[in-house]
């Protein structure tokens, strides 16, 4: 997919008007089947800019393009169709913990399945091989039949990435896919993210904690306080330009392959109270 | 050494701050509960007047022994199975009501709230639903029972109607609760990569709250059973409208079998819902 952003800013849906962009005027093109990577100190809005790419989020000045198409210009049902192209994969995997693994990798299937087949292969899932085709690229070949909540916190970002496996999307936003796994499965998950892109024809924009892991990228988009720091082939991304990007922050570019392990918290349940 | 604690005089550092905000919500909770019992005309004492005792002593005489006459205990039976059937089709009614209301009122899988604010017409939508599973349960079930005793007779279709239209208002308002209440990301995820609502519905919400809607609609069926009950004495069959016979014709041995059949009758449900709630969680 050909993305172009023309001095698109965005805020938080639930910021006030007034308030600053968590996302300044940014100005981008990104040529069909890239692969790029995003960098950036915490709050530099790497989150901010994915979704207004996955059309999650309006832009509140400027304008995105998608195949030359304005898809707020588009009408609910289309914009809805469209995203259906878009793949974002949010870094806290979005995995109802009661869910079997198999259904939620198929769920990535859901934009190309009517509403019939859908229901159907929740009585018997259907694409069972492809299912675990992915979860075998990410090293889960034996969690199919496996509840989402018997699953470690690692495994389950790397089930939020197999789903992307199975879409048809054409542009795949990956928001910090390593964030809670160890370096090798990390190295892993990236080599299978890109060739999987690769083989799939999609763009793959990932934002990264990780600056090693990034240079592998063609190209890196370094963002800091919602601001283009640089646009550059990872070649050119020197010390000095890392540097720059991360000062006052260099804990984040230093300990960045130290917090890769598995974590296994959960989120606390919070109970809520109804008048019955 | 230690500092010389009086009797009388406590420096202000060691009393309770907190002590006079609790004083005076005691004392408003008195304030606001007396004329509660005013209205009520609370007068526990007639209890206990000699005229009072003598009839109450009269009826409950009556109830002793209960009668268990085979051919009786089959009839109580029968008419206990008819309860748990009335509650029963009941549910099933009020289900066909309640799930797509719920669902309609949901904002949880508004595709138009995705970026920002949703748009008018489902909201407005939304709204619309809500007030209308308000208002069906906000009659009482008796209410209604009494209505359809006149649309569709004595018996027990109009207990199964009543129960119908306001559990389905109870249920829908409550499912749609958990349902909004839930955690979204799962759901908002899928609605994001371009799943339809009822798709998202079934691959992302469902199964989040799966488990505590099942509990308060078993929940809701062990209410049904008792509220059936009730719903007898307007004649709208089962076990409280044979109740309600026995009552009117002083058949104190009858009402008693029928109090302890109904009694175990709860007690059976009570203990089949808890069972199944144990097994969902």
């Amino acid at each position: 997919m050909r993305i172009a952003i023309e001095g698109l800013a965005a805020r938080h849906p639930a910021a006030a008007s007034g308030s600053l962009p968590a996302l300044k005027p940014l100005t981008l093109t990104i040529t069909p089947g890239e692969q790029l990577a995003i960098i950036g100190p915490s709050g530099a809005g790497k989150t901010t800019l994915l979704h207004a790419l996955a059309c999650a989020l309006k832009p509140a000045t400027g304008r995105l393009l998608l195949d030359d198409i304005d898809p707020w210009k588009l009408p609910v049902s289309q914009l809805q169709t469209l995203r259906g192209q878009l793949f974002l994969a949010p870094q806290a995997p979005p995995l109802p913990p009661r869910q079997r693994v198999i259904t939620a990798v198929l769920a990535g299937r859901l934009p190309r399945q009517s509403l019939l087949a859908s229901m159907a292969s929740l009585f018997y899932p259907s694409h069972i091989p492809e299912a675990q085709a992915a979860l075998e690229k990410f090293g889960l070949a034996g969690k199919l039949w496996e509840r989402v909540d018997r699953l470690s916190g690692g495994e389950r970002q790397r089930v939020g990435l197999a789903r992307a496996l199975v879409s048809s999307a054409s542009l795949w936003l990956v928001d910090e896919p390593l964030s809670s796994l160890d370096p090798s499965r990390a190295a892993q998950a990236i080599d299978t993210l890109t060739r999987s892109a690769r083989e799939h024809g999609a763009t793959l924009i990932t934002s990264l904690h990780q600056v090693d892991v990034a240079k592998r990228f063609q190209r890196i988009i370094g963002l800091r306080d919602g601001a283009l720091q640089f646009d550059l082939p990872s070649t050119e991304v020197t010390h000095e330009r890392l540097a720059a990007l991360y000062a006052q922050h260099e804990e984040e570019l230093l300990g960045a392959t130290a917090n890769g392990e598995e974590n296994t918290a959960e989120n606390p349940h919070i109970a809520p109270l109804y008048c019955r | 050494m230690n500092t010389p604690v009086s009797a009388t005089v406590v420096s202000p550092q060691l009393r309770d701050p907190a002590w006079v905000s609790r004083l005076f919500w005691l004392l408003a909770a008195a304030v606001l509960l007396a004329p509660a019992l005013v209205i009520t005309e609370f007068k526990p004492w007639t209890l206990f007047e000699p005229e009072t005792i003598k009839s109450t002593k009269r009826f409950i005489s009556d109830f002793f022994p209960p009668k268990i006459e085979t051919e009786f205990l089959l009839l109580v039976m029968r008419e206990a199975w008819r309860t748990v059937a009335i509650a029963t089709a009941g549910m099933a009614l009020a289900l066909i009501i309640a799930v797509p209301l719920a669902f309609i009122s949901t904002s949880a899988i508004s595709i138009s709230a995705l970026p920002g604010r949703m748009h008018a017409l489902p909201f407005v939508l939304r709204q619309a639903t809500r007030w209308l599973l308000i208002v069906l349960r906000s009659v009482p079930e008796l209410v209604w029972a009494l209505v359809f005793v006149r649309v569709v007779g004595l018996g027990p279709t109009a207990g199964v109607l009543a129960i119908a239209l306001t559990y389905g208002g109870m249920l829908g308002k409550v499912y749609g609760e958990i349902l909004e209440s839930d955690e979204t990301h799962a759901t908002h995820a899928l609605l994001r990569n371009g799943a339809g609502r009822l798709q998202a519905f079934f691959y992302g919400l469902l199964p989040q709250s799966a488990p505590e809607l099942t509990s308060y609609t078993v929940y809701r069926w062990e209410c049904a059973i008792r509220s059936s009950a009730v719903l007898g004495f307007v004649g709208a069959g089962g076990l409280g409208q044979q109740m309600d016979n026995s009552m009117k014709m002083f058949q104190g041995s009858e009402v008693a079998t029928m109090l302890i059949a109904f009694m175990l009758l709860v007690a059976v449900a009570d203990q089949a819902s808890a069972w199944l709630r144990k097994m969902l969680a």
